[in-house]
């Protein structure tokens, strides 16, 4: 069975969700690599105001290459999900973050704050970046442009195939 | 002698980042599809034809394979009767990357500084060129634009001679099962074995060119390919690392002569988007 589901989310949303599940993805989401995590989590430390609110919201992890002329965005598929485990415990405790979306497993302490604060863990499907890019309608610069491709985006996405892996229960594929 | 334009260089380097990042080669396809009816896994099989649309989607529509278009990494082969018009094939090359990947709307993930600013060089540039010299009056240049996930999975350990071939099949095997699902299995495993620590893993890369499946030259590397791969395969860790029959399509080992006191073993992998192109100048 394939659930259809829209971003963001409720944590009564994300807990129903099972590890092996197949979901489309629609609704808003950003991205973000290890270059935004490290800033996020910077301005986190320092106090700061996050440039974009992330709470109920998912975050993909991607560096999309740049839209060619009348495309939203140029291949996009997703980016290993491990060099954002030294963040993403944060982000998930003190931003309200419901769903990651990435490719390979993830970190103990990620899984841990997962179940504690009610988050999600997604595979998206690694090397299928043009398939995943014509899911995707829309496509912003909202924050760190200087990044380039590791800038944050707001993705506007319809039907995007994604498989749980990891759930807010602790079970995982991996 | 023969003289190639500086020019001609560039706008084939030019070209071919365009085509490496959107043309699957058919050998890779073949393999893709072959796995798609070995998988027997419902999940696995799934994503075997998200793969072979996204084929179908690159090469109909020139959107890149992977958004990763990689490290640009060439392989050139240049006679001994060629002289260039002016400049150096690696400068060439490097105009040509630099024009190939703006372009052709490709990403730019290169950074300048390894460990403290990383700031992107937005060209990426400078690549990776492997120069070898060779007989005849022809410039030959392979492109392998590699990608970071499957790049970072790499493994290189100098074995004991004693540990034999028990040891070189442990290595390779528990490298490619402790990868897991981040180099986007299925794999093609590129082993080098022998010569020196950075000449192992020069092989390892270069193994990854063969024509997929294609067995060793030599029988008992050959052998040790088929066992590797099998062992490989029962793992279970399956595309995308979420399980199935398949974690890598194909093991190449090349090999070198070694010093008598070493065995360097270096492991280099592809993801299943294992791209190439290639020019005869």
């Amino acid at each position: 069975m394939k659930k259809q589901l829209s971003a963001p989310f409720s944590e009564a949303d994300i807990r129903e969700l099972s590890a092996g599940d197949q979901v489309y993805l629609s609704g808003t989401v950003y991205t973000g690599r290890d270059a935004a995590h490290k800033r996020l989590v910077n301005m986190l430390d320092n106090g700061e105001k996050l440039p974009v609110d992330l709470n109920g919201q998912a975050i993909y992890f991607v560096g999309p290459c740049p839209a060619p002329p009348g495309r939203p965005i140029g291949s996009a598929g997703p980016t290993t999900s491990g060099r954002m485990d030294a963040y993403s415990p944060r982000i998930i405790a003190e931003c309200g973050l419901r769903a990651m979306i990435g490719k390979g497993d993830r970190a103990q302490s990620v899984k841990d704050a997962m179940k504690e604060y009610g988050c999600v863990y997604f595979a998206a499907t690694g090397g299928a970046g043009a398939l995943i890019a014509k899911a995707i309608v829309k496509a912003e610069v909202v924050a760190f442009d200087d990044l380039g491709p590791e800038a944050i985006y707001k993705l506007e996405l319809d039907n995007l195939p994604l498989v749980v892996a990891i759930d807010a229960k602790g079970n995982s594929l991996y | 002698m023969k003289i190639i334009a500086f020019d001609a260089i560039k706008n084939a380097v030019s070209e071919m980042c365009g085509k490496a990042a959107c043309d699957l080669p058919s050998d890779v396809l073949d393999a893709l599809k072959n796995g798609e009816k070995k998988e027997k896994s419902e999940r696995g099989k799934d994503f075997f034809a998200q793969y072979l649309q996204n084929a179908e989607i690159a090469r109909t529509e020139r959107l890149p394979l992977c958004q990763d278009t990689g490290f640009a990494v060439f392989f050139i082969e240049m006679g001994n009767q060629v002289v260039l018009d002016r400049g150096t094939v690696r400068e060439a090359v490097n105009e040509g990357v630099r024009e190939g990947y703006k372009k052709y709307f490709l990403r730019k993930s290169i950074v300048a500084d390894p460990l403290f600013d990383r700031k992107n060089t937005f060209d990426n540039t400078p690549a990776v060129i492997h120069l070898d010299q060779v007989e005849g009056d022809k410039l030959h240049i392979i492109l392998a634009p590699k990608g970071g996930g499957s790049e970072n999975m790499s493994a290189l350990r100098m074995l004991k001679p004693s540990e034999g071939r028990a040891g070189v099949v442990d290595f390779v095997v528990n490298s490619v099962i402790n990868a897991g699902g981040n180099p986007c299995p299925p794999t093609i495993v590129g082993v080098g074995i022998g010569g020196t620590m950075e000449y192992a893993a020069y092989m390892a890369k270069k193994a990854l060119l063969r024509e997929v499946g294609k067995p060793s030259h030599d029988p008992r590397y050959a052998d040790l390919e088929a066992e590797i791969l099998e062992k490989i395969n029962v793992s279970g860790v399956g595309p995308q690392g979420l399980g199935g029959d398949t974690t890598a399509l194909a093991v190449h080992i090349e090999f070198h002569p070694c010093h008598l006191a070493s065995m360097p073993v270096a492991v280099n992998l592809n993801c299943h988007a294992a791209r190439h192109a290639e020019v005869i100048l």
